[in-house]
């Protein structure tokens, strides 16, 4: 990594101190990182206020901390908030339990197949969440497939499409495990000690790509805990972004309260991730909930 | 048990049987939906084929809602893109203490991911009717954000900014990689030969970076293109978007023709296609010169 390499009075900073009319560049490097330090400061300063705006929302109400009380004492915020972990935890399970097959198999048996695959899994985004959720629920509230009249189909439903939104994510920190350890040695190996397919995945592939599962597992939490459009479509009231939403039509403090809280919660979820992948070095990206 | 050679012998004629499942589950929840839509856009009331769906694209506010759209998603996309590029230009070049780099690349995921409902609020505790600048504005100076300054945040210029929050950390996790890639041999040979740090960009920095650079904000279009939650929840669906549209168009026949609401979205389809396409060919291309 070449991290602060270009050092003036050479580089982006002469460039900078040129659009900026800085006259001619002087051997000095403060005054460069001036205009760096200036963006960094405008950043942070853009990132920040909105959380710091929220928090002195939540805590207009009196006395003092009682929004948060108010949350607290919601039984609907609990079960919301259990509601949409669970679905991310099926989600994860499931997109796991399609994935990983799918891409140890593309690596070790159909690599001519490779591309159809990344193609399927990148869809999530050129079909954007409520175009989704159109198709799904014409097709599956109608004969032969009625799904959308009962709670339980309806779920299946939500978490069918949160699969396929975690697919892109899954898939990438999947294959670039894959790509890190010998799939072909160490399934030969198994073979050769006797163990059949199900048991390499099960106990060779699947400890080795704990790491990558994890950031996978984290980002999917992330997206699906906060996800809004395909829930509010599919009626899904205890998912906690239309939770969310609903109270922020409602209530005055308490919407603020919660969104701090779920953004505390995306927080937790990148620095798991971050963590996770210090070594892997891969980057998380575009979302679903947008 | 059958023996490991009578197994291999078998195998390459059913191989792609063991990615049936990913295919059959993409199928059900990815393939019959978007299928559905593409079939009913084709279709008129009595069910016979026409492309009239398409051609009545341009009827009604239909036009308005992908007008409104295509002019977030561009100002965002550039304003976002910009400003992100500057910003991982700042961390990584700008000589700032290194640990700035992790933070902002940390902080770059957070807000990245930070979008939808909990978004449109946290805007709203700001700069909306009651927010904390609004406030300070009129407490301090007397100033009303909405009648004196014209600005209100539940509009297609609050949605712009609030849009941003997300456009620019995304921008500054995908260019990122790309300046790491500038390679210092590169401004060695451009100084050596007599180079000026401005020709020095203009001449072989940009032009390495101009397809990262100009990718990244088709897909941060693209990004923009297709949120809903937020703008939803900003605005209560009243703004004309595409997405919010089709949103009306999903909860009941709103257009008075099934067809016309399939094209519509088929309509979005294509341009988040086109998108991504764009922006595929041109990761390509820069990562001719790109390797990290």
């Amino acid at each position: 990594m070449s991290r602060g390499s270009a050092s003036p009075p050479f580089g982006p900073l002469g460039v900078m101190r040129s659009w900026l009319r800085l006259g001619p560049p002087s051997p000095g490097r403060h005054r460069g990182s001036l205009i760096a330090w200036l963006i960094l400061a405008i950043g942070v300063l853009y990132f920040v206020f909105p959380l710091i705006a929220t928090l002195e929302f939540s805590l207009r109400a009196k006395p003092f901390g009682l929004a948060y009380q108010n949350v607290l004492d919601d039984p609907k915020f609990g079960s919301s908030l259990l509601y949409s972990f669970t679905i991310g935890l099926i989600t994860i399970a499931i997109s796991i339990a399609i994935i990983v097959p799918t891409a140890f198999w593309v690596r070790l048996k159909v690599p001519h197949l490779r591309t159809a695959v990344e193609f399927v899994t990148l869809m999530p985004f050129i079909i954007p969440a409520v175009i989704l959720v159109f198709g799904i629920i014409r097709i599956y509230s109608a004969k032969p497939f009625v799904f959308t009249r009962t709670e339980l189909g309806s779920d299946a439903l939500l978490v069918a499409a949160y699969v396929v939104l975690s697919f892109p994510y899954m898939y990438r920190a999947v294959d670039t495990g894959l790509a890190a350890i010998d799939v072909r040695t160490l399934t030969e190996a198994a073979q050769s000690l006797g163990a059949g397919w199900g048991r390499i995945l099960l106990r060779v592939i699947l400890p080795n790509l704990r790491t990558a599962l994890l950031s996978g597992a984290f980002l999917t939490l992330a997206i699906v805990i906060g996800e809004y459009t395909i829930a509010v479509f599919l009626a899904r009231n205890n998912q906690f972004g239309v939770y969310l939403s609903l109270l922020g039509q409602n209530k005055a403090f308490e919407p603020a309260a919660v969104s701090l809280i779920s953004f505390g919660l995306t927080w937790v979820a990148m620095i798991f991730i971050a963590l996770i992948g210090r070594g892997a070095r891969e980057r998380v990206q575009i979302t679903g909930a947008r | 048990m059958t023996t490991l050679a009578a197994r291999a012998g078998r195998r390459p004629s059913f191989a792609w049987v063991g990615v049936l499942p990913f295919f059959l589950f993409s199928l059900a929840a990815l393939g019959l939906p978007v299928g559905f839509l593409v079939v009913g856009s084709f279709q008129d009331g009595e069910g016979g084929y026409t492309v009239q769906n398409f051609a009545d694209l341009t009827t009604g506010t239909i036009p308005v809602a992908f007008r409104n759209s295509i002019e977030i998603s561009l100002v965002t996309a550039v304003g976002g893109g910009l400003f992100g590029f500057l910003l991982a230009w700042a961390v990584i070049m700008g000589g700032l203490p290194g640990w700035m780099r992790s933070a902002v690349m940390t902080f770059s995921g957070v807000a990245s991911n930070f979008a939808g409902v909990p978004l449109a609020l946290a805007f709203v505790f700001t700069i909306g009717n009651l927010g904390l600048i609004t406030k300070f504005l009129l407490e301090t100076w007397g100033i009303n954000l909405r009648r004196d300054l014209g600005f209100t945040i539940y509009s297609k210029a609050g949605l712009e900014l609030v849009y941003l929050y997300f456009q620019f950390p995304l921008m500054v996790l995908i260019i990122a990689p790309a300046l790491d890639g500038l390679r210092r041999e590169w401004r060695e040979a451009a100084e050596n030969l007599g180079a000026s740090a401005t020709q020095y960009w203009r001449h072989v920095a940009l032009p390495i970076l101009a397809p990262s650079i100009l990718g990244t904000m088709i897909l941060l279009f693209g990004n923009a293109f297709g949120a809903q939650a937020t703008a939803f929840q900003l605005t209560g669906g009243t703004i004309e978007i595409a997405t919010i549209a089709i949103g009306r168009q999903i909860r009941g026949d709103v257009l008075h023709n099934p067809g016309l609401g399939y094209a519509m979205a088929m309509g979005m389809v294509v341009i988040m296609a086109a998108c991504i396409g764009v922006y595929t060919i041109l990761q390509r291309r820069s990562e001719r010169w790109l390797r990290t």
